[in-house]
């Protein structure tokens, strides 16, 4: 469980252009489910992803993942206790090495990296194993670099690269919205699987209220760093929601 | 990685005086050679220093250092320049080709087995693609640093070399250095572009032996060995742009068949 107690944050602070952005949020995201961020551009929804990631810093608040204090931790220290996913495929792989090097650098995630050989031959299976459950036939493509897959197959890798070694918290920060809507359907029924099937609390930026709806166990609206909306999913509609969305914007605006 | 790194302009020339140092104090040239490899490392250490701690921009982290080097050169032995012809040196072990052969032969193969370990992988992704390190619990900077004390360390190396090679060793010898390097990679990377059988390592070597030959060939059209700077920059030059305009022209194809094309069109739909 992730909890999120006083969070506060502000934009170019101590200058004419200091921007407050969350004043005291607090947030519980339960154990083991899915929960989708929704909001217009700049309502602090990928700001409070990097705030949970550690990439920007925080005014005053806690963060405690499964009831340790993070808050503290340097940026590749939550890491350790993390899976993010990107909204841009290449931000999650090593573009130049090939798929079998990338999954053995995920497979070693949070270990000392010594100067033994990356690569061990009685691991390789299991990659393929967990390659094949994908079903895009990665599993045959193991010495291929990782430039030259689509990005869809290059978002599934990240995908799996994120979650190989069972984080604490999934970030899904729009990891779909670079990609076409036919591949961007499949990418989202593997997330779903995979984290169904390891049972890992997720949250997800998502842009399309379909999707969010659709994928997710709670969703929270955002606007202004403010929740205007926490609900479970299976009690709202998306033509509900997009009233919603539209009427309270509307209101702020 | 994708910087520049200056540094090397001033540890080429400073692996050289630390071996002609050394070397004139009594020690024995494989020993000073590789303690020349040691004070590189070091070189690359402060530059690196200067740009992950200090936050200093890299191009100039690597220009400052370099400019401390010539300072520090110059002071190894108090003089601008320095004969080696009467100290024994790593060629007399055999001859020079066979030696220089078999030595780029061991750091190639000691290079290529240090990427296939796991901080050598790491080393590679910091260079492709930092975000990754860091969500693998890494700091990223710790591997700018490992990779700018090896590369400046191989630099003094050959700095060593180079200095028992010509026999004596000058203030002005890592002067444009690193334009015979860009050169060298550049050329080097064209080698078995499609291919990934050709390890970097070899193409760098190959790269580096073209460039010599080109070198020749300048110098047998009639040109002056003191045009090969000119020749080297030019070759760069040559390289880089037509890898530019190559993909430029790439790119205009684009448009045209995209936006550009359709943002055309509407005006004569409208008429229509």
């Amino acid at each position: 469980m992730l909890i999120i107690k006083g969070l506060s944050m502000s934009f170019n602070k101590g200058t004419d252009n200091e921007l407050r952005l969350f004043d005291g949020l607090n947030l519980e995201i339960e154990k083991n489910r899915c929960t989708a961020l929704i909001g217009p551009n700049g309502c602090g929804k990928s700001t409070l992803l990097n705030l949970i990631a550690g990439s920007i810093k925080l005014d005053q608040g806690q963060i405690i993942l499964d009831g340790e204090e993070i808050t503290k931790l340097k940026e590749e220290e939550r890491a350790n206790l993390l899976g993010r996913v990107y909204q841009n495929p290449y931000m999650g792989v090593s573009p130049s090495l090939t798929i079998l090097e990338n999954m053995a650098l995920a497979d070693k995630k949070g270990e000392r990296f010594t100067l033994k050989r990356l690569i061990r031959k009685k691991n390789i299976d299991r990659y393929r194993e967990i390659l094949r459950e994908l079903n895009l036939g990665l599993e045959n493509k193991l010495h291929t670099k990782v430039k030259y897959l689509s990005g869809g197959q290059r978002q599934s890798l990240s995908l799996i690269m994120a979650t190989m070694k069972h984080p604490s918290l999934l970030l899904l920060d729009e990891h779909t919205a670079a990609l076409d809507p036919k591949t961007s359907d499949l990418v989202m029924k593997k997330t779903k699987e995979l984290i169904e099937k390891h049972a890992i609390t997720t949250i997800m930026i998502s842009h399309n209220l379909k999707d969010a709806l659709e994928y997710s166990d709670r969703i929270i609206m955002l606007n202004r760093g403010n929740i205007i909306l926490d609900r479970r999913s299976k009690d709202i509609t998306e033509d509900q929601l997009m009233e919603i969305y539209r009427k309270k914007l509307e209101m702020v605006a | 990685m994708d910087i520049a790194d200056l540094t090397v302009e001033g540890s080429f020339p400073f692996g050289a005086f630390i071996f002609a140092k050394l070397v004139t104090s009594g020690l024995n040239p494989i020993a000073s050679t590789l303690l020349s490899f040691l004070f590189g490392t070091l070189a690359g250490l402060l530059t690196a220093i200067l740009f992950t701690k200090l936050k200093i921009k890299p191009l100039l982290s690597g220009i400052l250092t370099m400019t401390i080097l010539y300072s520090v050169n110059l002071k190894t032995n108090g003089k601008a320049n320095i004969p080696l012809f009467s100290h024994a040196s790593i060629y007399d072990l055999g001859p020079i080709m066979i030696t220089l052969i078999i030595i780029a032969l061991i750091i190639k193969v000691t290079l290529d087995s240090f990427l296939k370990t796991e901080i050598g992988y790491l080393l590679i992704a910091t260079g492709d693609n930092e975000s990754l390190v860091k969500s693998l619990g890494k700091n990223s900077n710790n591997y700018k640093i490992l990779g700018l004390m090896l590369a400046n360390g191989l630099v003094a190396l050959s700095g060593a070399l180079m200095a028992q090679y010509q026999g004596f060793v000058d203030i002005t010898m890592g002067s444009s250095i690193i334009v015979v390097a860009l050169a060298s990679i550049i050329i080097g990377d064209t080698i078995g572009k499609k291919s990934n059988r050709i390890k970097n390592t070899s193409k760098a070597i190959m790269g580096a032996i073209i460039y010599k030959i080109i070198g020749g060939i300048a110098i047998d059209l009639g040109l002056e060995p003191s045009d090969l700077k000119a020749v080297s920059a030019i070759i760069v030059i040559a390289f880089l742009s037509y890898n530019n305009l190559f993909s430029q022209l790439l790119d205009i194809k684009r448009i045209r068949g995209g936006e550009k094309y359709a943002d055309n069109k509407r005006p004569v739909n409208e008429l229509q």
